[in-house]
Formats: structure tokens, sequence, C-alpha cells
């Protein structure tokens, strides 16, 4: 889903349903079925044999039901309650050393054979356009496997009426606590992916995520000012348990904001965001200059997402997305040379494999087996994210596991696996850490964000920002936005906490491709802390 | 599945109306095939055909409502998705804002589809890559590209005898060419309803032009200037804004719109008297779809959403219009901005000192409150002296509100149709010269 697809959801109704869905509506009980494997696998070998026939040299299918379903709620009222379900067939070839794709809605062995045979035609077609033929890194056939995302509580199975009332109590609650608006969603997906390929893989995953995002609004209508708190929880690769809050979740930062590790407390946490959202109103501008930045993990995901995830997909570095996403300023001869990318306190990794993680999964969608990597290790950068026809650019022996579709329909390309900054080995907590900052602003939660397309100059806002005066937590400041240079940035990091305070941030919807596709992206980090940091003020006046 | 002529639309839509045993039934058919051709580093990366057809279904029993979806379109499939939209409304709770469905409406044809956009081929898209791949080879340039192609159709029908049906094209073009080294970078962009007038040879030489001269960039400082922005590099900006022209929005207190001790500022002169901005459905050069399928497939009529900077119109929900005793009317799906007969290039002939922004990129909302925007300049920013592009210089961030922009107006140039990524309007936007625009820091980024 896209921005514009978002905003328009979020406008509920008929016509707004239809837009970011991607499939049918389905009653609640068949959320819970599956296909049948044997189905699947008959249905694969008919495309990886006709495609065979035709000439195709290697093949994969991707047997995909995706299903969704959405709460959404403001105030006192739910909006919508939608169930969805895509299913359907993708086929992808190379014949002619060139990449073919098709897809098809219908489920029969006749349906994806001549999808199989037009996704030959198709590449046959393009390589007359074709500059080198696809060199694919092998990858082992591991035979008839199948992973799970290892969920507690089915979140399709909890009944429409609890989620509900659980969105509806969240809303109540922020009311209480002053809250002019508020808007509340829950987003639930279950990806069925069966992937087969002439490599001798048959993979059936079963992957899970949920999002429960809310947005808090204070308006002073004698000002005209108004401000938003959005929710401090993270999309995460688990089951409905994320929301039944346990007390060694809570995460109580110095200064006294309250942050969620595992579990979610949206109750507790809608009547804090109601309660910061009228401090806001009244909170002093932040005078612009050089400060120390203390940032929280809730907060520090998204700018490691758009300052290491995206400069470092391999795709990007060689040009394929110069088109729309951008290319990247560390490009080979930097990771030749081992580029001094940040201090010695950053050692950022790349995993499709931690827990509860939104990119976690057995195999990616080329059948690869996933795993873990350093993409920057004590400062320097030493490897990328790269798939199967793009690991021998690195002269890699196989891929890292980074391939992705949103869709049966979509083609599968490279997307960002989970990126995240390696605690600290000392011992060091948020409260040891803000004891020596003399002059600094400690932000919580993730807020407006643009990068240029080689990802070097970038803008972070945030949710909640305090100013830290000698070691201490003095007040809120509003109107706070940082800007940097990326390599400045990483190498301004002085100091990181260790595995103790190691929380996960995430996008649901992260956007890449055109057609533009989405995914869901984990970055974990511990609170870190940048020195000397660009910070201007972004207040304005319409006059 | 492909596009289903009004006939074959009616027909299914009025047996699904039929099938409910609901209070009220409304129904949306649409469907579409998308073709498009990617490529990148001179060579054919993905190209396919997505053809979707889905069908809607929306009961209500009271005041519940649910919704189903579906794309299977057999007599028991129809059956199926009407009795699932039922069931979940048995199940929903009451929606006190529910309104209930439209009575019948009289909508006037709007001309959005053309036969020709409609019978691209796969050659077609092909040939287009390669008319943009062969020249850059020749001089060692790289391109990056994408073509997309959609013919599409959309028809609602409910209980109450309404109908509504409309067919519809359009091709968006994009491509990126940049120097072997990585230090030039140049864009174009077209957006068309009809593909007789989009010339990919054409387009691609502009591209290659700003490439060549964007190397060797010179930094700048940061800080306000006068700048000429192409009509790609504003259409963002202006979509931005355009989010806040929502009458619920405004009236709560929570838009730029809002007007302090309540109410909106409808009436209020908010932008310069040269800001004129209307939407109009039949547009000859960005006609859209005459109705709102997003509301219920209200009319969309010609509106005044700024006339000479005073505020007009703002968008009512229909639940919201019946709160504040206003009409509601279909949402605008194109905006066109009025502006002068010059080009990009007469306005940068009358310019002592400024800079040709060529696109705007990664625009996010800072501040809601004044619709501050953040965002990059990219792939074509060139300083301008005595009315002459004399250098590139390196990208700028700015942060900068459309609302403060649109009254720092030196002149406008003439409107021409701009299709955005992020935007879901078709766009008929001026080159513009705007004094004082804030930039905030350099991007090192080519």
């Amino acid at each position: 889903m896209d921005r514009r697809d978002f905003l328009q959801f979020a406008g509920a109704g008929l016509g707004a349903l239809l837009l970011p869905v991607y499939g049918r509506a389905i009653a609640a009980e068949e959320l819970l079925s599956t296909v049948d494997i044997a189905t699947k696998k008959k249905l694969a070998d008919a495309a990886l044999e006709a495609a065979k026939a035709s000439g195709a040299s290697y093949c994969d299918v991707r047997i995909g039901r995706y299903l969704n379903q959405f709460v959404v709620t403001r105030e006192d009222r739910v909006e919508n309650v939608v169930n969805t379900e895509s299913s359907g067939v993708g086929v992808r070839v190379i014949a002619n050393g060139t990449w073919g794709f098709a897809a098809t809605s219908i489920a029969t062995p006749d349906a994806v054979a001549k999808a199989a045979r037009q996704a030959v035609t198709i590449a046959k077609a393009n390589s007359r356009l074709q500059a080198k033929p696809v060199e694919l890194a092998p990858t082992p056939g591991v035979g008839e496997v199948s992973w799970k995302t290892p969920i507690v509580k089915n979140a399709m199975e909890v009944p429409i009426k609890d989620k509900v009332d659980l969105l509806l109590a969240v809303n109540a609650a922020a009311m209480k606590a002053g809250a002019s608006f508020i808007n509340s969603t829950l987003f639930l997906v279950n990806e069925q992916k069966y992937f087969a390929s002439t490599d001798g893989s048959y993979i059936d995953q079963d992957v899970h995520r949920i999002w429960a995002p809310m947005t808090v609004t204070a308006v002073d209508k004698t000002s005209g000012k108004f401000r938003i708190r959005q929710g401090l929880s993270d999309p995460r690769g688990v089951g409905y348990e994320y929301l039944e809050p346990k007390a060694a979740d809570k995460v109580t930062l110095p200064g006294g904001a309250v942050v969620y590790n595992n579990s979610y407390d949206m109750v507790a946490d809608a009547i804090a965001a109601a309660k910061q959202a009228q401090e806001k109103l009244k909170a002093r501008s932040v005078k612009p200059g050089k400060y120390d930045l203390m940032l929280d993990p809730s907060h520090l995901w998204l700018t490691i997402h758009e300052s290491v995830g995206h400069p470092l997909e391999l795709d990007r570095v060689l040009g394929y997305e110069a088109n729309y996403a951008g290319t990247s300023f560390a490009t080979l001869d930097k990771w030749k040379e081992k580029f001094q990318y940040g201090s010695d306190k950053v050692t950022l990794f790349a995993d499709k494999i931690q827990p509860g993680s939104l990119g976690a999964v057995g195999y990616d969608d080329e059948g690869v087996k996933t795993q873990r990597w350093d993409l920057v290790s004590k400062g320097k950068l030493v490897n990328y994210q790269v798939i199967r026809d793009q690991a021998h650019i690195l002269g890699l022996k196989a891929s890292q596991g980074c391939c992705y579709a949103d869709s049966w329909s979509s083609v599968q390309f490279q997307r960002m696996a989970n990126v995240s900054l390696a605690p600290g080995e000392a011992k060091l907590s948020p409260a040891d850490m803000i004891k020596d900052i003399e002059n600094g602003i400690y932000i919580v939660g993730d807020g407006s964000f643009s990068i240029d397309q080689q990802r070097y100059n970038a803008q972070y806002g945030g949710q909640l920002f305090y100013e830290i005066k000698n070691g201490k937590v003095t007040e809120m400041i509003e109107d706070v936005a940082y800007q940097t240079r990326t390599p400045e940035f990483w190498n301004a990091c002085v100091a990181v906490c260790d595995k103790d305070d190691y929380r996960l941030g995430g996008s649901f919807f992260d956007g890449k491709g055109q057609p533009g596709q989405v995914s869901a992206v984990s970055h974990g980090s511990s609170t870190a802390r940048f020195n000397g940091i660009n910070v201007i003020n972004t207040a304005r006046s319409l006059g | 599945m492909g596009i289903l002529t009004e006939q074959e639309a009616k027909a299914i839509l009025e047996k699904v109306v039929k099938l409910s045993k609901a209070d009220e039934c409304s129904a949306q058919l649409s469907g579409s095939v998308t073709g498009n051709i990617r490529y990148a580093l001179n060579s054919v990366s993905t190209s396919g055909i997505v053809d979707d057809m889905q069908l809607g279904v929306q009961v209500a029993y009271g005041k519940r409502v649910g919704t189903a979806t579906i794309n299977e379109f057999d007599d028991a499939s129809l059956e199926k998705v009407v009795r699932r939209a039922e069931e979940l409304a048995k199940l929903a709770p009451e929606n006190p804002e529910f309104m209930p469905a439209l009575d019948k409406q009289d909508y006037k044809a709007s001309a959005t589809f053309n036969a020709k956009t409609a019978a691209i081929t796969p050659e077609y898209r092909a040939d287009v890559a390669a008319a943009c791949i062969e020249p850059c080879k020749k001089e060692k340039l790289i391109a990056a590209g994408f073509l997309a192609d959609t013919q599409s159709f959309v028809a609602i029908a409910n209980s109450k005898g309404n109908f509504a049906y409309n067919k519809s094209t359009g091709a968006d073009f994009t491509c990126t060419v940049r120097t072997e080294d990585g230090r030039g970078s140049g864009w174009v962009a077209r957006n068309v309803a009809d593909i007789d007038t989009f010339d990919a040879k054409q387009e691609i030489a502009i591209a290659m032009d700003k490439a060549k001269r964007s190397v060797d960039a010179k930094a700048l400082e940061p800080g306000k200037y006068t700048v000429i922005l192409e009509p790609a590099a504003t259409a963002g900006l202006i979509s931005f804004m355009m989010f806040g022209f929502d009458a619920r929005q405004s009236d709560e207190g929570r838009s730029f719109l809002s007007k302090k001790g309540g109410g909106n500022k409808v009436g209020e002169k908010l932008f310069d008297e040269r800001v004129t901005i209307y939407s109009d459905p039949w547009d000859a050069a960005a006609a859209v779809a005459p109705f709102d399928v997003q509301n219920d497939g209200l009319p969309r009529e010609r509106v005044t959403i700024i006339d000479k900077g005073k505020v007009e119109y703002l968008q009512y929900s229909r639940y919201w219009a019946t709160q504040k005793n206003k009409k509601a009317q279909g949402q605008p799906g194109n905006l066109i901005m009025i502006g002068g007969d010059k080009s990009t290039m007469d306005l940068v002939k009358s310019t002592k000192k400024g800079i040709l922004v060529t696109r705007t990129w990664y625009i996010r909302l800072v501040d809601p409150q004044t619709v501050l925007l953040t965002g990059l300049t990219r792939d074509g920013t060139f300083y301008i002296e005595n009315g002459e592009i004399k250098y590139p210089i390196k990208n700028f961030r700015f942060n900068e509100s459309p609302v403060i922009m649109l009254n720092n107006i030196e002149e406008l140039g003439k409107p021409v149709r701009v299709g955005d990524d992020e935007s879901p309007f078709i766009m008929m936007i001026p080159p513009m010269k705007i004094r004082d625009f804030t930039f905030t820091s350099l991007s090192d980024a080519v």
C-alpha cells in the first residue's frame, strides 16, 4: 500500500475499501483455512514442466494466499471492518538469459501452465534488449519443507468483537484523558506462501504480522493550534499475544516517557498520548543549533531504515532503482576500500531470522534459506543485501535471501532484510547514558522523514522531544527536526546502550519499485547517542 | 477479463443488487488492464500486463453495514459475495454516521477514453524502451525508465436505481538518465491521455541534455532563493496541501484551514491573488470520471477551490454535509491551476538571479498546522543569471509550506498536464517563478 492508497483507505467506505486490499473480502472463518499441500505441489509441477518444455532454463512458482483483516475506528465508533483474501499463482522464468513473469488468479494446472508459457514468451521477447544474460547464484534444492511464524495466538482466530472492544476501549481512554480526537486501527496479515523451483525446492510457509497504530490529536480552539501524538507501538511478526501486555515489556525512560518491548499496552499508551498531545500544545519551541542527540529505539529504527537499510541494497547501488527510489552513495569502490560508514561503536547487521521481526521467514521468495550477516562492522562497510542474480557481482557464492514479492501477481525482487544496530558490548543503560550529556535532546518515536535519492542528506522528526541539560531531562520541547549527512551522522555515534535495552521498531508498508510494491521490515537497536547534530526549528507562521 | 462495456457491467450489477435481501444494497464493479515496461542500466529489467477485475458489495440493515469483495463473476460467486456482505452487516455495530444509498443521479459523461492509448502493445512499450536506451548508449549515458499504460472501467449501481459507468485510459512515462561516472543526472516525465501526443525520442532528449549539463555541480549556500519550479516540481507540494481542504478536519480544528476559535477559513484570502485552482471533470486536457467512487458515486462538478487567492471550496463528506447543512459532492479528480502563456524557459529568461528546479523528491509533511513540507531537488538543478542557465548546482533540501510558496509568486507560466506518484489527482500545473523559497541544507546526492 503506498501513501496514496493508505490515505484513501483511512477514509473508509466501499470505494476506499477496494483500493488497497488487492483482493476479495471473505468471511472470518475462511481466514483460518489453508490450501492442501498436495494440491499446491501438483499446480507447481504443472508450471515447472510447462516452462521447461517451452525452453526455460530456470523456473520458479509462487502459489500465494494473502489474507488481511483491518479494523478501523475513531472515537466512539467503528468505521470499517474488512476481511480480504487474494490468491493466485505467479510464475517466473529465465529464457534466452532473460527474466520473464506471468501470473494468474485461476488455480488450475492448465491455467498455471499457460502462465508459465506466457512468461517464457515475454522473456524471449525482451531478450533483444538484454545487455548480459542473467547469472543465478546456485541455491540447493531443499525438497519438501515448511516454516511458520512462531505465533502464540493466531490473530485471525480472535473474534472481531474482541478487537472492536479493545479499540473502542483505547479510544475511550484517550478521550477521557483529554484527547480531542483519536483514530485507532488494527492491521492483521497472514501470507500463506508456497514456493517451488526447478532447483528441486517445495517450500510451504505461513507468515503472520500485526500492527496497531493510533493517532491522538489535541486541539486548542482558542489559539487555533493542534498537535498530534502517534502511538508508540511497533508492527511485529507475531500473533495477537502482542496486544496482551506484560509488565516486563513496559520500559520507563529517563524523564518518564513509557515505551514498549515485546507486548503493547495500547490503552495505557492512548492515555499517555492524550496527555502528551496536550503537553505538546504548550511546549517550548526548540532553539536551533548543534545538540547531542539521545535516540530511543522507537525513533532510531526509521533512521537506520533510511540511512543504512536502503543505501545498502545492491540493486540501488548498481542503478536498477535509478529512476524512482534512486541510487546509493555507498558505491562498490567504497565497499572495496572498507569505507568508514560509522564510528567504531557502530555495527549494523542484516537478518531475516530475528524472532518477532517483520522480516523473519524460513526461506525468501526465491527459495534461499534465511540468515544473518554484517553490513557495517565496527564502523567499516563490509557487505550489502543481495539476491540470486546479484551475488556474483560481490563474488559471493550464494544469495543472502533478500528476495520478496508483495503478492502472487507481483514479480519478486530485492527487498530490505531487517537491518539493525548491534547493542553495545559494555554495560550501559539509558539512565547511565543521559548522565554525561550536557546539552542534548532526547527523541522518542518516529516522525516526519525524508532523504535524498543517494541517501546522503536526511531530515528526521519524532513524536516526543525532551531537552537534556547537565545529565537530566528538563522539559518537553517542540518543533524539532535534525538534518544529517549519513556518514557524518553514523561517525558521530559515541555510545550504544547494551543488549538489555535492545528493542525492535519497523515499517509495515515500505514502498519500492515500479510498479510499486510494499514490504514489512523491522529494525532493532538499543538507545544510541550522537554528538553535535544539527537541529532545526520547524515552526512557521502562516500570518 | 478485460474491460467490460456499459451493458455488460450493468447486467452484472443489476443481478447483484437484486440478489440482496438487505434494506439497501450498493455495488461497484471495476477492472483495469495495465501494461508496463521497466528498464535500467540500458537494459529491460521487467515488463508485464496486469489484468484485474473486482466486485465490491455493500449492504445495510438499518445502520449496520457490511462490505465484501470478490474477483469471480459466475452466478454462484455473485450470490456468495452478497451473502457475505449481509453476514458482516448483521455482525457489525450500528454506525451512527451511516448514510443511506444515493437516489438516482444524473451524470454528464466525460471523455476519458482514448482508443489509441487503449491499443498500446508490448511491442510499442519495447520500442519506447529502445528509443530511450539506444541514444543513451551512443552518448555513453545510462537510462533507467518506466512506462505504464492503463485502460480501466468502473461502474456503480444501487437498490435505489442509481447507475453510473465510466471507461478511461492514461499513460505515464518517466526516465532518468545518468552519466557513466555518476556525476550527472537528468529526468523527464510525461503523463498523457492520448498516446499520440507522446514522443519518446523528444522526451529522452530532454533527460539526456539535463544529465550532461548537470555534471560538475557547484555548491551554493542554503538560504532563500528565487526559484523557477517546473510543473512536476510543484505538483507534489500542491497535492499535499489539498489534503487540508477537508471540511470536517477544518471544522474540527486540525487543518491549516481551521479558524482560531472554531470553524473554517472559507472565504478568506490565504494566497496571492494570481492563485486560482479549480476542478472540472470535463476539462479536455485532464478529463476524469464524472462521479466519485470514494463517496458512494456522488456526481463531480466543476468547482473553484481557490479563487484569486481566496479559499472557496472545502470537501464535505455526505455525513458532514448533513451536519453542516451543506451540499456534498464528489471529491475532485483533477486540479487545474490557472497560469499564463510562458514556458519554463521563458520564465528563466526573465530571471536575473535564481535557481531552476526540475524535480522535487521525498516530500513529507513536517507540520500539518502550517503544511510545512520537506523534500529535495533532484535530477537537474541549475543556477540562473541574467536570464541564462549558468551552471549546475548541488541539490538542496527545502523546508517550505505551499501556502507560503503560493504567496510568494513572481510569475506563472503555461499549465501542463502532470501526474504524480503520490497524488490522487490529474493536474494541470504552470511552471512558477517563486521568490524566497527556503532551502535549508545541501545534498551531495546526484
